[in-house]
């Protein structure tokens, strides 16, 4: 079948989809958008998460057709242009970034939380990111990196 | 495999009665993954998604009915207030990223026995809407709905459209035991939800038994012996945990063993009754 939908901003369309296949592997496979990482495929990990019309969910859990004539956000669309979003480079300085595959699920999760809660609590910022896992154990320095984009996203507004 | 797209709820009836092998298809958190797995592979996918107004929900005369396809995140966020005991239940549900497309429809089609909604609908006496293009509209008792291991009440026709439950009119409280706060299966569950103006405590276990089921003795052990005007007797509370253990009948399997689930049922049935019963008698006070 075919599948159309707004990824990133851009209109995209997809043919010969299986009914079956998930947007996760739409984008990786299909629309050569590979941030989106391909992990557990049972929504434990958070490594594929995308804005679905605004909202983080994983791509993994997505049919395709689901989302037909939908929004998609991934990791590759938001940075504007070469500047990177406060929270990637945060991550980048923080030293946040360890093997880099759970990087991307984490920074769309992230981006959302500071979204809706200018300066998130320690406990908040634990409970938003529960869901994505880090198997390099850096969990407190990807703290320190979203606390960091809180503070310079609050102070620039 | 087909992709069947209704938009509206007749749209998604007449698929259904075409083909009553399609499988519903809405959050996509069980489903989805048991077609990743290739556990599954069904002839048909029924995407819900498009029909909106399953994702809405409504009250009349402090009776909520919410559409099978309202995601946790909302469930939360805004009928915290009314339906407390699910909301609790829905926090505990996956990740952040799992509630903003699971739903408590979801969690009936699936009737898995450790379904995090179940024992909160339970306790409050929720009663789900079904229909079918052919045989028109049922509303089945929570307490009628679970069959067995992951079976229900559904006819090969029927979809989920909505439950209804009334407003909470006393505290209600659900426990989860699991290895941590996120992510977590239940390794067993308990629900309590006081109704103060019947004199009457519903009670409602998870992952305990090849159902969610309520704890039928140990409720008519509570209307009975409870004192609602005075602090909780510390043997009714014990017979009570006693009572709801015995409704328990638990498998071993890879969470947890049956001996340490039956002992989490009867400490979580204290809990939360006692949880409950301080904000009761708080309430009272104020």
């Amino acid at each position: 079948m075919r599948v159309s939908f707004v990824v990133n901003g851009r209109e995209e369309t997809a043919d010969d989809v299986w009914e079956g296949e998930s947007l996760l592997y739409v984008l990786r496979e299909r629309l050569g958008l590979p941030g989106s990482k391909n992990a557990c495929e049972q929504g434990e990990c958070g490594s594929c998460t995308v804005y679905l019309d605004g909202a983080p969910v994983c791509a993994c859990l997505v049919a395709a057709g689901q989302a037909d004539g939908r929004q998609v956000r991934t990791v590759e669309g938001l940075a504007e242009g070469d500047r990177l979003d406060p929270l990637q480079e945060a991550f980048v300085e923080c030293g946040a970034v360890q093997c880099g595959f759970c990087t991307p699920g984490l920074i769309v999760q992230a981006h959302d939380l500071l979204e809706r809660v200018a300066r998130p609590s320690d406990a908040e910022i634990r409970e938003a990111l529960a869901g994505n896992l880090c198997r390099c154990t850096g969990y407190e320095k990807i703290l320190d990196a979203v606390r960091l984009a809180a503070t310079r996203k609050a102070d620039s507004r | 495999m087909d992709f069947l797209r209704p938009t509206t709820w007749a749209e998604a009836l007449a698929a259904k009665a075409d083909q009553p092998d399609a499988v519903p298809l809405q959050g996509g958190t069980d489903v989805m993954v048991e077609i990743n797995f290739a556990v599954r592979r069904p002839v048909a996918l029924l995407d819900l998604t498009r029909v909106a107004e399953l994702a809405t929900w409504s009250e009349q005369d402090g009776r909520y009915r919410v559409g099978a396809a309202v995601p946790y995140s909302t469930i939360i966020g805004e009928l915290g207030g009314a339906l407390p005991g699910l909301a609790q239940a829905a926090r505990t549900v996956g990740s952040p990223q799992i509630r903003n497309r699971g739903s408590v429809g979801g969690n009936l089609g699936a009737a898995s026995p450790a379904g995090d909604s179940h024992p909160p609908l339970l306790a409050a006496d929720a009663v789900i809407e079904v229909e079918s293009r052919d045989g028109g509209v049922r509303l089945i008792p929570a307490a009628e709905f679970y069959l067995g291991v992951k079976r229900n009440a559904l006819r090969p026709d029927e979809l989920i459209r909505a439950f209804h439950v009334p407003a909470a009119s006393g505290p209600q409280y659900f426990s989860k035991v699991g290895t941590r706060n996120a992510m977590v299966i239940a390794v067993c569950s308990f629900a309590v939800a006081l109704h103060p103006g019947d004199r009457r405590v519903g009670t409602g276990l998870g992952s305990a038994a090849p159902t969610p089921r309520r704890a039928l003795e140990a409720e008519e052990f509570l209307a009975g012996a409870l004192d609602w005007e005075a602090p909780l007797d510390p043997a009714v509370l014990r017979r009570f945990g006693e009572l709801a253990a015995r409704a328990a009948s638990p498998i071993d399997d890879v969470r947890g063993t049956a001996g340490y689930r039956t002992h989490a049922i009867s400490v979580m049935a204290r809990r939360t009754l006692t949880w409950a019963w301080h904000d009761h008698l708080g309430r009272r006070a104020a």
